[in-house]
């Protein structure tokens, strides 16, 4: 009897725990997994070509589409690079904002920092990115601090390099650069404070004891052990700027970037599998990053 | 017993000279001299929040004192970087590196200082052969157990042949038995290499044990700076009678009641003889009666807590092996106790 009694409360509590794991479970692999399955799989379909419907057959139409057009390989380096740029700049920018949130400021300042660096993400992204391209635009604020700096002939140098030059800050990819590492900065901030905190002071008092000056120390211990937090805000940095659309269809030179494609082709044009394929593009990137990260180490601190 | 001071020819190793630190308004340290000899196995004791541990991240270069002046070797190093002094530490938590092997752990000293990778890897194998780790070159900290953590610390620390090894409550984090293995492991490699060990402890068996002369800490000040058997023989103050081996303080009142003389002292618990019903005590002992409150039984020995007076409890301890045990005393009995007047040691108010 008695052991018939545990059998049934431990029947009971694998049903209580299926029942509480269900929901989160199914979120995941519907709503989750299921629909980048299906995007998945419409990115092996084609359309037709004179009727302008999806065939439901397994082809690499789309995909050879997708990397035979000259002009969808730029749009695919452009994208890139802009990605790499960015999360370079918002890594650099950031690591000593980190540094100094993490180790040297005071539970008040540190307090301070943390909404400052949060507030400006409860604001509306389309407000934001609407401000900069007044903020970039030929008579705007930015052009404006240039001139009374004295600095406007190094601008007009700046916007004279081909290819990311252009008219006026808001209409060149300098211009997007900038308000991409504006809006992600704080993706990359945070974590890499929340990596740096976690670092003992015993670590770096213990390197400076051994004779390591703290140019040293930084080099051998304080990076390496940001390299989590620093490889999980270059992730957010990176995937943010491969998918967004909406910077680069606002501010910066009319270049396309793979997230304008994705939104275009499965509207306007109407072609949901090449859609699908463009938007494949940057899961693949991002995987072919966290490969790399792997491999140089960053995730072994954890 | 012959103290062991240091000679006055011989340049310390480490001296403070009226060292103080404040924290807000919590002094740490107070004002606080002190002069180790080169080769000596220096404790500091005392309880938390005492300034021991704040006087060794004074030596270690991690704090500054706001007055006062620190030499080791006979140079002033007080605003000298820790990297720029020839002083190692051990760390409470060990703080080795969890990203780098223990190899790459004990090299780390030789690896910033810019040695040779082929002298780095001779030296390291010598080292970590010295704490018998040996095998363990390629492991992580982490898949290690307190006891060889302990050790990689120790190796990491001695590699880079420092003046002084600091070592801030070295076995605080191991349990009993490895605790004393570690005791005279520590021991050995201080003979063996002859550097001057400080080391931090709030367990006055360890700095009994191990140190040559223990400093002992509170308030942030020095209460007395002795050898061993000089403190638990003969404490000076209340603190170190208390701290240092639990004896007995008798304070002036009650001394006065009990000896005739208006002055504290101490008693050791294993210095109070407990005389049967009608034994006499012997000639010029102090004697008293009291009521036993209660009767601890540790194996070796027993404690028992005998109240004197309304003010004075005394404890007692009885060897159980020596036959002079406690059988059939409770709580309640009535004992009487005896002492010699010369093993009582007089304190200073």
């Amino acid at each position: 009897m008695a052991g018939r009694a545990e059998f049934s409360l431990q029947g009971r509590r694998a049903f209580y725990f299926a029942l509480l794991l269900a929901p989160p479970l199914l979120w995941l692999g519907i709503v989750y997994l299921g629909s980048l399955l299906t995007l998945l799989l419409q990115s092996f379909y084609a359309i037709d070509e004179f009727t302008a419907r999806i065939v439901p057959e397994f082809t690499l139409a789309t995909y050879r589409q997708l990397l035979t057009q000259p002009a969808h390989i730029d749009i695919i380096v452009r994208t890139l690079l802009m990605a790499a740029a960015v999360t370079l700049a918002a890594a650099v920018i950031a690591f000593p904002v980190a540094l100094y949130m993490a180790r040297y400021a005071g539970p008040r300042t540190k307090a301070f920092f943390y909404v400052g660096v949060m507030l400006p993400m409860w604001t509306s992204y389309l407000v934001k990115v609407y401000a900069w391209r007044l903020i970039l635009a030929k008579q705007g604020i930015a052009s404006w601090g240039f001139e009374h700096l004295g600095l406007m002939g190094a601008l007009d140098k700046a916007l004279a390099v081909p290819v990311v030059g252009g008219p006026s800050l808001a209409s060149s990819y300098i211009g997007m650069f900038v308000v991409f590492v504006y809006m992600w900065l704080p993706f990359m901030i945070l974590p890499l404070a929340a990596a740096l905190e976690r670092v003992p002071a015993s670590l770096l008092q213990a390197s400076a004891d051994l004779g390591a000056r703290p140019g040293q120390t930084f080099r051998n211990v304080v990076l390496p052990l940001a390299l989590p937090g620093l490889a999980a805000g270059s992730i957010f940095t990176f995937s943010l700027t491969l998918g967004d659309y909406i910077i680069p269809s606002v501010v910066g030179a009319p270049g396309y970037f793979i997230g304008m494609m994705v939104y275009q082709q499965q509207g306007t044009a109407g072609n949901l599998p090449l859609a699908a394929a463009f938007s494949v593009v940057p899961i693949v990137l991002i995987g072919l990053y966290l490969m790399l990260a792997r491999r140089l180490g960053a995730f072994d601190a954890l | 017993m012959p103290r062991a001071e240091p000679t006055v020819d011989m340049t310390p190793a480490i001296e403070l000279r009226a060292t103080r630190r404040a924290f807000g308004s919590v002094v740490a340290l107070d004002s606080v001299s002190l002069t180790i000899a080169p080769g000596e196995f220096f404790a500091l004791l005392g309880p938390s929040g005492s300034g021991k541990t704040t006087c060794l991240r004074l030596i270690a270069g991690f704090d500054q004192p706001d007055s006062g002046t620190i030499l080791l070797d006979g140079e002033d190093v007080t605003n000298t970087p820790p990297f720029a002094r020839n002083v190692n530490t051990v760390f409470q938590d060990y703080a080795l590196f969890p990203h780098m092997t223990v190899a790459e752990n004990v090299a780390y000293g030789l690896r910033v200082r810019g040695i040779a990778a082929a002298e780095r890897a001779q030296q390291t194998a010598a080292m970590l052969d010295l704490v018998r780790l040996g095998e363990f070159g390629a492991r992580r900290p982490h898949q290690l157990s307190g006891g060889q953590r302990q050790r990689v610390a120790l190796a990491r620390a001695l590699i880079n042949r420092p003046k002084v090894l600091l070592l801030d409550e070295p076995l605080g984090a191991l349990d009993l038995k490895l605790r004393e293995e570690m005791q005279a492991e520590l021991k050995g490699l201080q003979r063996r290499l002859g550097i001057t060990f400080v080391f931090v402890t709030h367990d006055q068996g360890e700095a009994l044990s191990m140190a040559d002369r223990v400093a002992v800490f509170s308030q942030g000040r020095i209460e007395q700076l002795d050898t061993p058997r000089e403190l638990y023989n003969r404490p000076q103050t209340a603190f170190v009678a208390s701290f240092v081996g639990s004896a007995n303080v008798v304070g002036r009142e009650a001394a006065q009641v009990l000896t005739g003389r208006d002055r504290a002292f101490a008693i050791r618990p294993e210095l109070i003889d407990l005389l049967a019903a009608g034994e006499p005590a012997a000639e010029g002992d102090v004697q008293c009666a009291g009521e036993v409150v209660d009767v601890l039984y540790h194996g070796a020995s027993s404690r028992l807590r005998v109240k004197v007076d309304e003010r004075t409890t005394l404890a007692v301890a009885r060897s159980e092996s020596a036959g002079g045990g406690v059988q059939g005393l409770t709580a309640g009995a009535r004992v009487r106790l005896a002492w010699r007047p010369d093993h009582a040691v007089p304190l200073q108010d």
